[in-house]
């Protein structure tokens, strides 16, 4: 499924440069971030809570294709500085963790592990 | 005899949260310039960013030491914070010792330590309370990434 197709479901907002043609096939949810590394395939797109920059760091490692960041919650600009300059697309939705995971599963999207 | 290719020291100064995890991001961008399969990298570089997060929470310095040879990447991490008492309890998933604070930062769940093992195909920790502790970490070059 396109990143911005999710984007749009999760009435998302772009914090970053987005390419939209971003194919998702899983996606890791959690604010631990050994959770993620953990429980993640390379490619998942990463929601979180937690805004960070280790966040982000995370999401390098991960090899996570996107974050979205749940609950309305804005990283800091030294945050989405680093998500840019290794070039990973940063989004943000007001929807909660619980909801946002809940729409993705019903779209078809399935869970990382 | 494995023959050494790259060795590169790292050294990781604690409590300093803007910066932890760095080194990790260093060492990746380092073997995906050398075009090692990205499964591999991946466990390389997760190994790294648990240890490096750990030196940062509980210790006031570390090293972090990463040898790549034609065998294996070799990931040495020392530091000199409190040690481990029990290390096969620290190994158990669950089991943490972190503070409302390392948990903040997104870490400190009991995860670390069992994810460091699951990605090396050997892996050494040696600890004196007190110290400080120091866990080794390879990776095969010819394992399934």
């Amino acid at each position: 499924m396109q990143l911005e197709k999710i984007a749009e479901a999760l009435t998302c907002q772009s914090l970053t440069d987005i390419d939209g043609s971003i194919e998702v096939k899983t996606v890791v949810a959690s604010d631990g971030m050994s959770e993620i590394l953990a429980f993640s395939r390379p490619g998942a797109l990463m929601l979180t809570g937690l805004t960070n920059i280790q966040s982000v760091r995370t999401a390098v490692v991960a090899d996570a294709c996107a974050i979205i960041y749940v609950r309305g919650k804005r990283p800091p600009d030294n945050v989405l500085g680093l998500a840019s300059e290794k070039g990973i697309p940063v989004l943000m939705t007001w929807l909660g963790m619980f909801d946002s995971c809940g729409i993705l599963y019903r779209m078809g999207l399935k869970g990382a592990m | 005899m494995a023959e050494e290719l790259l060795s590169r020291e790292f050294r990781v100064r604690g409590k300093d949260f803007d910066k932890a995890g760095e080194t990790s991001t260093e060492i990746k961008t380092i073997l995906k310039n050398l075009g090692i399969d990205p499964g591999l990298i991946r466990k390389a570089v997760v190994v790294t960013f648990e240890a490096e997060m750990n030196v940062v929470m509980y210790a006031a310095e570390g090293t972090i030491t990463f040898t790549l040879t034609d065998e294996d990447i070799c990931i040495e991490v020392a530091d000199d914070g409190p040690g481990i008492p029990d290390i096969s309890l620290a190994m158990q998933e669950g089991y943490s010792t972190a503070t409302d604070e390392m948990r903040e930062m997104g870490f400190g769940f009991g995860m670390g330590l069992p994810n460091m093992k699951k990605n090396s195909d050997s892996f050494k920790l040696v600890s004196e309370v007190g110290k400080g502790t120091t866990l080794t970490s390879r990776i095969r070059l010819d394992s399934h990434g």
